[in-house]
């Protein structure tokens, strides 16, 4: 079975939704703090290749894969925390530019370190990849992972979206990234607030690395670098502000960048992030709010 | 019970004094009324009080013990709420949402406050209680802001020109609102620009002016008006 088009098969299309729901999984990571604390976080990619590193030396010192997994996440988590209290938090009250430049050098500092470190050849997270293999969905062969990341990224918005609205950490996380200083006013824990921000973050990109690094297997320093552009992109492209927005924008990112990688020639697929920021370009110039806000005005932020 | 006390409070921002020397007390169960024209530092003695800004010289006191150099979520957690000025509601939120963000700062081990408080004194916000409250109109926002402190259950109320772009008949349910409260028992502390309904309705006024205090008056002045105005221009 083929879809009429080009030469897009059930399969590509199942790896385009499959990334498309890691790059939102990422896009949420990434907006959640920036909604507390009003800084992008470049960095992110750095922690899901962190993670990605420690699943590739959890197989390599043959740990089961739950161990891995738990290996990952909690690496993953123990440095946002630590990014958290040693960037984040002291530079806090500086412009949003610090900030920006900040993140921008942990980054290439976490990289190096990882270069340094580990090489840049690289490791295969290898005891994950049977996960690789197809399920036969009604004849049609689809792989694990496309299946498990899909549904793995729509649980997890699932919780998040619970947790935000039905609980008060998740309303003064709201309200925090509406207006941080009336929310201290009312009581609302800053450093509360902030944690949880950052842990629901780290969290998700601990996930992403999962997800990602089965996919891709090799793990290089550079690992999930090119992906958080292409997600700070699609957030851009829906919309910074605002949390749904910018979660579609991650994901529409994710599905065109699987979908075309699946669709175009091999000899051309270095061309595809050229295609996908010309792309951006050019929805930020018809629709500069970002392609899935509504028109302006419409409720008014403080 | 416990005042509110504030000594030769002063406030700097730069080379500019905003507040000098101030002294006042607010006592359960009373209203002061803190009054005077725009620039006077009346809000920035309410933002010093909750640590909002930073003090740079003499005392805030409650229950006996210094709120200077505490973090605005922890005066608000000792039980002293703000309603700021321009009502700051959180327009995306449900007007629900709003009144919960104030048990934010509700007290372990107490039972008053609460959303029932805020629906009992203004039956306005049960009504539209599901309805984003970006949508509800100025009276009704001011409303929500008064409700939403009162949810904390605070011991004392900092109100920041309640009044403020309100038509006069909202003006006298606010105002009612407050005669109601000092009735329960809270400290109130006012800050409004409407000089002669404040003076009226307070147990005293501070008239403010340059950051210093000007003039006491009690509510037999409010029908002073020359005293009033050479107050205000002095």
């Amino acid at each position: 079975m083929t879809l009429a088009f080009l030469n897009l098969t059930w399969p590509t299309f199942a790896n385009g939704l499959a990334l498309g729901g890691v790059y939102a999984l990422m896009a949420v990571g990434i907006g959640l703090v920036f909604g507390v604390l009003r800084l992008v976080n470049f960095a992110y990619g750095q922690l899901i290749m962190a993670g990605a590193f420690a699943l590739a030396y959890g197989s390599q010192w043959g740990f089961p894969n739950w161990a891995s997994i738990l290996f990952c996440f909690g690496v993953v988590l123990g440095l946002s925390i630590l990014m958290d209290w040693l960037v984040f938090r002291p530079l806090r009250t500086h412009s949003p530019a610090v900030m920006l430049v900040a993140t921008f050098a942990v980054a290439f500092l976490l990289q190096n370190i990882a270069l340094l470190a580990f090489g840049p050849l690289g490791k295969s997270a290898g005891s994950l990849a049977i996960l690789n293999a197809p399920w036969d969905v009604g004849g049609v062969f689809i792989k694990k992972i496309a299946v498990i990341s899909v549904a793995t990224a729509a649980g997890c918005l699932v919780i998040l979206q619970l947790l935000l609205t039905r609980t008060p950490l998740g309303l003064h996380m709201r309200a925090a990234s509406m207006d941080f200083r009336t929310a201290r006013l009312l009581g609302v824990r800053a450093n509360r607030v902030i944690s949880g921000a950052v842990i629901i973050s780290g969290l998700f990109a601990a996930v992403s690395a999962v997800m990602l690094s089965v996919q891709e297997l090799t793990v290089v320093p550079a690992f999930g670098t090119q992906d958080t552009i292409l997600v700070l992109a699609g957030v851009v492209l829906g919309g910074l502000n605002r949390p749904v927005p910018a979660t579609l924008g991650g994901f529409a990112i994710g599905f065109a960048n699987g979908i075309l990688g699946g669709v175009l020639p091999s000899n051309q697929s270095q061309y595809l992030p050229s295609f996908l920021f010309a792309a951006v370009i050019v929805v930020l110039l018809v629709r500069p709010d970002g392609l899935f806000t509504r028109a302006r005005g419409s409720v008014e932020r403080v | 019970m416990s005042a509110l006390v504030v000594e030769r409070l002063s406030v700097r921002y730069g080379a500019v004094e905003a507040v000098r020397g101030l002294s006042l007390e607010v006592r359960p169960g009373e209203i002061v009324g803190l009054i005077g024209p725009n620039g006077a530092g009346k809000s920035s003695t309410l933002h010093a009080i909750m640590g909002a800004v930073p003090v740079s010289g003499g005392a805030v006191r409650y229950d006996g013990r210094s709120l200077l150099s505490r973090r605005p979520e922890d005066v608000a957690r000792r039980g002293i709420a703000l309603v700021p000025e321009g009502r700051r509601i959180f327009g995306e939120l449900t007007v629900e949402e709003n009144l919960r963000l104030g048990l934010a700062a509700r007290r372990a081990r107490r039972n008053g406050g609460g959303l029932a408080r805020a629906y009992e004194l203004f039956p306005v916000l049960r009504d539209f209680r599901t309805r984003q409250a970006g949508v509800l109109s100025g009276g009704q926002q001011q409303q929500l802001a008064i409700g939403r402190a009162l949810a904390a259950d605070p011991d004392v109320l900092l109100l920041d020109e309640p009044s403020l772009g309100l038509a006069p008949k909202i003006v006298d349910v606010v105002f009612e609102a407050l005669t109601q409260i000092r009735e329960a028992g809270l400290a109130v502390l006012l800050v409004e620009q409407r000089a002669q309904r404040t003076v009226a309705l307070a147990d005293r006024s501070y008239v403010l002016a340059n950051g210093e205090l000007r003039l006491t008056l009690g509510p037999e002045d409010a029908g002073d008006t020359d005293r009033l105005v050479a107050a205000y221009l002095a």
